[in-house]
């Protein structure tokens, strides 16, 4: 091979590398994105330090002792070395106490659970910035985002101002998924009944692309929304939209909105009922149906003896859902819930929705 | 769905003519080409008159090399069809971008990709290695059979009924499209109504079965039934992982079973161990199916590492480098392999602390793993090596494994993995190392022992097209899979919206047709060698001057496979009896004892089969009467006393004397 060919073989990894800025993962423009395509370069590079020598070596062994060629020594009954065996036991050991010590302190400062405290490498979160509050669903096979705080509702399509704290609680009405915006933080897992949690930040403006990374049954692949990256003042003029545009999304809505669907387009509701989040992780948006939580608690005071049977049809979630058939039909109903949904809670519920905008910068001491 | 009435429903349970899948015509494609071939196969056997044999020699056989390689012929069958699977995928994501949805539905999709793995996995590496390690163990530690040699017909037949189950699925009814560990909530029965998510658990059951009786079998083979002197330092390091694997077989299959029991039990009788509501909890299936799953990638590479490491030593001509490092590696690896299944889900929200304690668990498991590539590599230094086809994929495979191995380590770093986690980067990373270490693995051990098997070598120049390419089309078929991962796109999708993305799904689609070419040789390398194999006859029965006992018996062995026990005195038996000027005993043969050939484990089998099948459909008479005929079945072989068999000894002197002349006129 050619010294020319030679360097046009080496340059092809370094032009793809190159070109490597367009891939998301590679370019993220949220901090903990950034930090996290970080510890994804230390740690190849690192581990090239081993992998490269032994690639090459390779090559080369089998090159030089080739059978053909006499003048390499043979030497058939070699077969141990003691200070050989520390180094090839001793150079993984190095490279992965230095990557385990990487891997701990990265793992703790970037875990999803961890509120934030900086918004970027150069700059600490200033005191008087409120974390924005998105409460995320997935349902087959589209998106609810819901801010608590501004009572607004979106489906497919949420926005989120820059450089601001955003504090997601996340879980899901049917199946597994995973939420994931690649431009702005790791995934983390969308799960029925639980709720998740993720701290993040998104540093630059821009309109990007989130999904599910858990497949999650026929409408998967489309199971996409679009996550908007705006300026303060941009940011409150989408909640005026959404608010100006949308409609209400109550516990009728909702369960009409959950019934599994595809291609969603993007929709917005003015009006959101403030305890729905709570419902959905509950598993009682339906009024019908009796709170997990309220059921834990029954639990936890021992239960209810043989009358808990009489729970059962107000427990049941998954079977009157059921994917492909017709609903199974209702059985026997007995009051049993020890709380009613908390409507007084509610109806006083006041929205204490934190402005971004250069106004509210303005007004700020 | 219209009413049928009770008796129909009696009879059929959920079956129905509308279960057969006429109206898709890739599917009624695939039953006339499968319909075709059996039946050609059928006629070919009757024509030659070959069923009895077949039969007896084959199908009831408890001769641990002809039920090895019955293992491989069922591995390289569902290759072909777990492969089909993969290049439809591969069709399916070149084309279906914009406005173009593809030619696959995501109904069928979403089947295929769960099918390929599962086959992949359970199907096709399993009875690989499984094959691998029943014919090669017992002619390494010089005995004569595995230790329950009916068992392991048995265990044979039902990996074969699991298969048989899930290619049954193609053509009635559906497969489960759930992905191929098949997470609840998706696989209870609310969100996969059909009988997909069945075909899975009774095809993995009942396969299930026979893994872990093997895995018992050589366990107790390896450990009990080793040539004396052959102490545990003394094993082959083929025999070494094949232990290890096993004790991870023995000790992880069980918990496979016990979470599928679960799930069907949530299907079948409304238990909610991981349902959503009353309490279930799905994340508890996601945990104990890894703490198999982890397990199980280690049983798939553990006996792949003993392979290449006889390879490189026999073709190096040289002792192997740090045999004691060798098996040390491999034990830390199989208690390391129980420490680390939390890594496949660290995007479930565990704590910080969990997560990176798992984490570090697995990178610790690189060290040992580390440790066995400087071995091979240093085996090599000093060596005098021979590139035949073995050796080529071994070099392929040190090449490609360690990139598979960087890129595992790298998922294993939490925060990296939030971002790779489920990409199609993830999906690059295990078929690098399944495809690089596995799968190269079993075909340089294929070539290897081939003329052990048969009497002749492999035809050199098929077998290296395979290889090459092999190696070219896994690079050009994953490499756009880890640049695509890097982009943030996610696995089992069966549309895409961003046109830019395709040109690498096409370069991808690229390399799954090399590697179709790269099977293809492999196939054609099967029939030339039959055709030219007096050209490629070997009858030293040590064509490749081997280390290991299984070299100083005749190829293919006699049924005995030693008329005389070895007896072992250092590393490397066959090696060191050569070299001390080993002289073969020509005389003072005695009758064999051996085992008979039984059809208790087809029949046994079969019966599973119809049972795992009457449970799918819920005919709930027919599920009662096989299952309840499977265990009077195995009861009444229980009382079968007439198992013994006696190789006469004149028939061991004519064997032995037809070996002497052929070892004289080779000299």
């Amino acid at each position: 091979m050619s010294a020319r060919m030679l360097r046009a073989l080496l340059t092809v990894p370094l032009i793809a590398l190159l070109s490597g800025c367009d891939w998301v993962v590679m370019k993220p423009f949220g901090d903990v994105a950034i930090q996290q395509r970080d510890l994804i370069v230390v740690s190849t590079i690192l581990m090239l330090l081993i992998v490269v020598p032994v690639m090459f070596l390779t090559l080369f062994f089998a090159w030089r002792y080739r059978e053909s060629n006499k003048d390499a020594k043979y030497d058939p009954e070699w077969h141990h070395s003691t200070g050989l065996e520390l180094v090839i036991w001793s150079a993984p050991l190095l490279i992965i106490i230095a990557l385990g010590a990487i891997t701990w302190i990265a793992t703790h400062t970037l875990d999803p659970y961890r509120p934030l405290d900086r918004i970027d490498a150069a700059r600490a979160i200033p005191a008087d910035v409120k974390p924005l509050k998105v409460q995320v669903v997935a349902l087959d096979w589209k998106w609810l985002f819901i801010y608590p705080d501004y009572g607004i509702a979106t489906v497919n399509e949420m926005a989120a101002p820059v450089d601001v704290p955003i504090e997601f609680s996340i879980t899901a009405s049917s199946v597994m998924n995973s939420f994931f915006v690649p431009a702005l933080a790791g995934q983390i897992y969308a799960m029925p009944a639980m709720q998740t949690k993720l701290h993040a930040v998104i540093n630059k403006a821009g309109d990007y692309e989130g999904f599910s990374a858990n497949y999650s049954g026929h409408g998967f692949s489309h199971m996409r929304f679009r996550f908007l990256g705006t300026s303060g003042d941009d940011f409150d003029a989408w909640v005026a939209k959404v608010k100006a545009e949308g409609g209400k999304l109550d516990r009728a809505d909702y369960q009409v909105l959950e019934k599994p669907s595809e291609r969603e387009p993007v929709r917005y509701y003015a009006n959101a009922e403030p305890q729905l989040f709570d419902a959905v992780l509950n598993l009682c948006v339906d009024p019908n149906k009796m709170c997990m939580r309220d059921m834990m608690a029954i639990d936890a005071e021992g239960g209810m003896g043989l009358e808990g049977i009489y729970n059962l049809s107000r427990l049941s979630y998954d079977k009157p859902r059921m994917r492909g058939l017709a609903q199974l039909p209702s059985t026997r109903d007995y009051v049993t819930a020890l709380c009613a949904v908390d409507t007084a809670s509610q109806q006083t519920a006041s929205l204490s929705a934190p402005s971004y905008g250069s106004a509210a910068r303005r007004l700020a001491p | 769905m219209h009413e049928r009435s009770d008796l129909m429903n009696f009879l059929f349970g959920k079956l129905s003519l509308e279960a057969i899948p006429y109206h898709e015509p890739i599917l009624v494609w695939t039953f006339v080409v499968a319909a075709v071939i059996g039946l050609g196969v059928f006629g070919w056997v009757t024509r030659a008159g070959k069923w009895t044999y077949l039969w007896n020699d084959w199908f009831c056989s408890i001769d641990h090399k002809k039920i090895g390689v019955m293992y491989i012929i069922l591995g390289l069958v569902m290759l072909l069809r777990g492969f089909a699977d993969a290049i439809m995928m591969r069709a399916q994501q070149a084309v279906a971008f914009g406005d173009s949805m593809g030619y696959l539905p995501p109904h069928h999709y979403d089947q295929i990709f769960t099918a390929h793995g599962v086959i992949m996995i359970f199907f096709v590496a399993m009875p690989f290695v499984t094959g691998l390690m029943n014919y090669v163990v017992p002619l390494q530690i010089g005995a004569r059979d595995v230790a329950f040699p009916v068992l392991n017909n048995f265990s044979f037949w039902m990996t074969t009924a699991g298969a048989v189950l899930v290619m049954i699925s193609l053509f009635i009814g559906e497969f489960a499209k759930t992905g191929w560990l098949a997470y609840p909530p998706l696989s209870g029965i609310a969100y996969s109504p059909d009988v997909g998510v069945d075909y899975y658990i009774w095809a993995l059951q009942i396969a299930g079965v026979g893994t872990l009786l093997s895995g018992v079998n050589l366990l107790a083979t390896i450990v009990k039934m080793r040539a004396p002197g052959m102490t545990l330092m003394k094993m082959p390091v083929f025999t070494w992982t094949a232990l290890c694997t096993n004790v991870l077989i023995v000790a992880a299959f069980p918990v496979l079973t016990a979470v599928l029991v679960l799930l069907s039990l949530d299907r079948y009788v409304d238990t909610n161990f991981f349902t959503n509501d009353f309490g279930g909890n799905p994340m508890m299936y996601v945990n104990l199916i890894w703490i198999w799953g982890h397990p199980e990638v280690y049983i798939l590479i553990l006996p792949v590492f003993g392979v290449f490491s006889e390879i490189v030593s026999t073709y190096s001509g040289k002792r192997l480098f740090g045999y004691a490092s060798m098996v040390y590696a491999t034990v830390v690896i199989t208690i390391l392999s129980y420490l680390v299944w939390l890594h496949h889900f660290f995007t479930m929200g565990s704590g910080a602390s969990v997560n990176s304690f798992f984490g570090i668990t697995t990178m610790i498991i690189s060290i040992p793993t580390g440790a066995k590539i400087f071995n091979w590599l240093f085996t090599m230094y000093r060596g005098r090596i021979r590139f035949e086809v073995p050796m080529l994929w071994t070099v392929g495979f040190m090449i490609t494994f360690v990139v598979g191995g960087m890129t595992g380590v790298l998922l294993a770093v939490p925060p990296a993995d939030f971002v790779l986690h489920n990409s199609l980067f993830l999906i690059a990373h295990f078929h690098n190392v399944i495809i690089g270490g596995v799968v190269f693995g079993v075909f340089a051990g294929i070539t290897y022992w081939f003329p052990k098997v048969t009497g002749f070598k492999l035809d050199p120049f098929w077998g290296k097209m395979s290889f090459w390419f092999w190696f070219v089309g896994f690079w050009f078929a994953f490499t756009p899979l880890y640049v695509l991962g890097l982009m943030g796109v996610t696995r089992r999708m069966s549309h895409f919206d961003d046109p830019s993305l395709q040109i690498w799904f096409q370069i991808a689609a690229f390399g799954a047709v090399l590697i179709a070419i790269g099977i293809a040789s492999f196939l054609i390398q099967l029939v030339v060698s039959i055709k030219n194999r007096d050209k490629l006859r070997d009858t030293s029965g040590d064509p490749w001057n081997g280390r290991t006992l299984e070299w100083s018996t005749s190829s293919p062995p006699p049924d005995y496979n030693f008329a005389f026990t070895p007896v072992v005195h250092e590393q490397d038996a066959w090696f060191d009896m050569k070299k001390r000027g080993y002289k073969r005993p020509e005389s003072g043969f005695i009758a064999i004892h051996m085992p008979k050939g039984t059809p208790a484990g087809i029949i046994l089998a079969g019966i599973s089969l119809v049972s795992g099948f009457a449970f799918i459909w819920h005919i709930w008479w027919l599920a009662g009467l096989s299952f309840f005929a499977l265990v009077a079945g195995a009861i009444y072989h229980t009382f079968n006393y007439n198992r013994d068999f006696y190789i006469p000894a004149e028939q061991v002197v004519k064997t032995e004397d037809e070996r002497t002349r052929a070892l004289a006129q080779q000299v």
